[in-house]
């Protein structure tokens, strides 16, 4: 079979996928999860075309490992891609095993059809509700459906259970004899752990137990504000070892380019160039937040050896492999449950937050243990987006097109996820075992998108080109996967240095851009967001600029393009964002806008505003005061133009729009100003550094 | 003990006095819709509207409310009889995680009483200390918008 999904290829067994339930609905099994990106719905919108049922009856069944289809992360913009295609193919099955089966129990070789999971024929039915238990509906080549819920703006199933309150998150979940824990944080980075005195805690009415392990400290109490309250008291009542380790935050981009790394040439296309480069720049982005609004939580239980967990992680067989392989147990000992906690960007708190829960949990056998972090810890101690370093050295040829270009990049790893090869422990085992100087995070290799290089080879015409990686050997500050990973400075630095070229060639940086790109699925979204912004027309207003990003994500998924408008006064302002977006066949309308707009507005927030802030021992942008986010007043006017192309297989949203978002700000920056900014974010201090 | 009035109902609850609000409608109302974010009255999403205008439940002590009439999200309407404001967040499609919305929509819902002929403007800057991750934003302001046009007379604390 041609195409199969890899999600289809890893679980072949149809029932596990589909499979028809009681009351007339359909029970489908995904190894997606819902993170708040509305993939469920649009997986749902899939399974009813597919089986030519209404929408109502598909009930889609939250993943978990004892008996959703292992579908490895719910990640990097690909659910609609792999499970979309293998829920796609699975349905197909399930509709020709109905019509064969209908046609065989009436005794017809008419052309019979299934209207809303009824085959009906001279006033007899046969149902998906009907066929026999041992029905092996058989996954072959899928023939083209008409589709009926795809490309419709079906509304989000799970939005109105979030808008009455009644649909449960994790943080909200309470189970029969459930107690709360609470996790203390060592006060620095790499500190041990002297001495714990719990006596008074231990006197406190409501604390079951404390448990310290390693540099592993927490409690456990019958109420979640006592839990609250005595973790306050511990924390008095510890004693710690500090030492300064972490770089200096005001030359961040210095010690990125010093630390010891493993250098790695991931594109050599062509010879580099004997010339001295007509551009030469460099760029850099602090460590970035997920900053949920949201905090990391989880519940665990232990009982006779065996552990059940709930979890908002992105991966739930991940979890299960690493939590198995901390506590010496087998796999099929652990049981993980997705429930859905706040929106989820990347690799956040989730995984770790399950490990506290899990050791916790193993001091109070037969307790569910629910723990739920500090606002403080989300921002200090979860996985952070990498700092980033980039330089870009473009050779042009008489034209004043690119003949040579190399970009280099200077980075810890993208990928700390549980169990991919080489991890990093959990949180709770690198505290447990008292390692201060844990693993550090790896990287996704280029032809799956890649890590730090993603989107580092430009998606221009350029004949000669290298890309080098340089991911650092220690890692001062945990980093893991966040939303687009390296594409965001990338996209930013590719399409900053496409403006020089422009403006240095004399031309236009959309026809720029244009004359150097062959795809034209890539051309029609700049021509597409050229002209809803009415590009070129008009002047320049003092103080103001224009400036347009574009990127198909990781080279292989979507297509986006952006024009901002900004104001630059003491601050940047973003006054207006206009997208156009090639998704492939869009399967939501109005999810893909929302997601593409959202990314859109994270992307601002990022790219405008935020950067973890640090000492020599710990990170001190803890709260919403020190780490803000762009709010309501920041956000500008979006108008979103979706090229549908109803005949070619869907892409990812998620993730698509956040580089060229970066990117049309920086230009259009460059734009008001007259200079390139090569470090984010984009404050008052750092234009000045780049005037 | 405590007597409080939440949502129209009198409830006793037994904890210390120096207890967020927070913990006591999620953990002893199971009135979940208000989310822990920050504990610092610093985002929003634990927002309740007391005697109609709109509070941290995350760093209010239950001692202080005693007497007030306290209304969270569940109180404002359900799906039988939604608050114009949920209809108007369900046709919008006005979030994403859904993490934040509780305290959108009851902030919202004080706004509407007060302000009936809100503007865009207005509604932004009202809504400045709710914070969203998602980026859903301007579908708020557009489903605060509609409520309004749709319904000028709002049953805030019904």
């Amino acid at each position: 079979m041609a195409d199969l999904s890899p999600s289809l290829t890893a679980n072949p067994n149809p029932e596990v996928w589909i499979s028809p339930a009681a009351e007339h609905t359909i029970h489908v099994r995904t190894g997606k999860v819902e993170l708040g990106q509305g993939a469920l719905t649009a997986l749902a919108q899939i399974v009813a075309d597919g089986l030519r049922v209404r929408i109502e009856r598909v009930r889609m069944i939250p993943a978990s490992t004892d008996g959703s289809p292992n579908e490895g992360y719910t990640a990097g913009s690909l659910s609609i891609q792999h499970s979309g295609a293998a829920l796609r193919a699975v349905a197909a099955a399930w509709h020709a095993c109905l019509l064969d089966t209908a046609s065989a129990a009436f005794g017809v070789t008419d052309s019979l059809v299934v209207e809303d999971g009824v085959v009906t024929h001279d006033g007899r039915t046969f149902t998906y509700w009907d066929l026999p238990a041992d029905a092996q509906p058989e996954v072959g080549a899928t023939s083209p459906v008409e589709y009926a819920v795809v490309g419709t703006s079906v509304g989000r199933l799970d939005i109105p259970g979030r808008v009455f309150g009644t649909r449960r998150y994790l943080q909200d979940m309470r189970l029969p004899d459930q107690l709360f824990g609470r996790v203390l944080r060592p006060p620095s980075r790499g500190a041990r752990l002297l001495n714990v005195d719990d006596t008074r805690v231990r006197a406190l009415p409501g604390v079951v137990t404390v448990v310290h392990d390693g540099d592993f400290v927490g409690l456990v109490a019958d109420r979640e504000d006592v839990a609250v309250r005595a973790l306050e008291l511990l924390a008095a009542d510890c004693a710690w070892k500090r030492e300064p380790s972490l770089p200096d935050q005001h030359d961040l981009a210095g010690y990125l380019r010093a630390a010891p790394a493993e250098r790695a040439v991931l594109v050599d296309q062509g010879p580099e160039s004997d010339a001295p480069p007509s551009v030469e720049v460099s760029f850099s982005r602090p460590y970035l937040a997920h900053a949920s609004i949201g905090t990391a939580c989880a519940i665990a239980e232990w009982h006779g050896g065996r552990l059940r967990v709930w979890s908002h992680s992105q991966g739930i067989y991940q979890l299960r492999a690493e939590l198995a392989r901390w506590f010496d147990i087998q796999p099929d000992q652990v049981v993980v449950t997705h429930v859905e906690g706040a929106g989820c960007y990347g690799h956040n708190g989730a995984d770790d937050a399950a490990g506290d829960a899990a050791l916790l949990a193993a001091a109070v056998p037969g307790r569910p243990v629910h723990v739920v972090w500090s606002r403080q810890d989300e921002l200090g101690w979860a996985p952070f987006g990498p700092a980033m370093a980039v330089t870009v050295r473009v050779t042009v040829d008489d034209a004043g097109r690119p003949s040579h270009w190399t970009h280099e990049i200077w980075s810890n790893g993208h990928s700390g996820r549980p169990a991919s090869a080489g991890s990093p422990p959990l949180l709770a085992a690198i505290l447990q075992a008292g390692d201060t100087d844990p693993v550090p995070s790896t990287e996704p290799p280029l032809n799956r998108g890649g890590g730090s290089a993603r989107n580092a080879v430009p998606g221009y015409r350029v004949p000669n080109v290298q890309v080098v990686t340089n991911r650092l050997a220690t890692m001062p500050l945990r980093t893991s996967a966040l939303r687009s990973l390296g594409a965001h400075l990338n996209v930013y630095a590719v399409e900053a240095v496409m403006d020089q070229l422009a403006v240095n060639a004399d031309t236009d940086p959309v026809a720029y851009r244009l004359a150097l790109l062959d795809d034209p699925r890539g051309r029609a979204v700049i021509e597409a967001v050229a002209e809803a912004a009415n590009w070129g027309v008009g002047g320049q207003v003092p103080d103001t600029g224009r400036g347009i990003g574009y990127a198909r994500y990781k080279n292989l998924g979507a297509y986006c393009a952006v024009v901002a408008d900004v104001e630059v006064t003491s601050r940047v302002t973003v006054t207006r964002l206009t997208i156009a977006v090639d998704v492939g066949l869009t399967v939501n309308p109005d999810g893909v806008r929302n997601q593409i707009e959202g990314g859109a507005i994270q992307a601002l927030s990022w790219t405008t505003t935020e950067q973890v802030r640090f000492d020599a021992h710990d990170v001190t942008s803890r709260t919403w005061e020190d780490y803000p986010i762009a709010t309501f007043p920041d956000v500008p006017p979006i108008e979103t133009v979706i090229v549908d192309r109803p005949d070619l297989p869907s892409l990812g949203a998620g993730e698509t729009s956040l580089g060229p978002t970066a990117a049309a700000i920086g230009n259009a920056v460059r734009d008001a100003l007259g200079a390139t900014i090569h470090d984010l974010p984009l404050t008052a201090e750092n234009l000045m550094r780049s005037l | 003990m405590f007597s409080l009035r939440v949502n129209g109902v009198q409830h006793q609850v037994e904890c210390e006095s120096a207890t967020p609000l927070l913990y006591v409608l999620r953990n002893d109302l199971g009135l979940t819709a208000a989310k822990f974010g920050c504990g610092l009255g610093l985002c929003g999403s634990c927002n309740v509207l007391i005697d109609g205008r709109p509070a941290h439940s995350c760093d209010t002590p239950v001692w202080s409310v005693a007497d007030k009439d306290i209304t969270t999200l569940e109180g404002l309407g359900d799906e039988t009889q939604p608050h114009p404001l949920q209809t108007a967040f369900i046709a919008e499609q006005a979030l994403q995680c859904g993490y934040c919305t509780a305290g959108m929509i009851v902030t919202a819902a004080a706004l509407l009483e007060r302000r009936p002929d809100v503007t865009d403007a207005e509604v932004r800057t009202e809504l400045a200390g709710n914070l969203c991750r998602c980026g859903v934003h301007n579908r708020v302001v557009r489903a605060v918008l509609s409520a309004a046009q749709c319904c000028p007379e709002m049953n805030t604390g019904r």
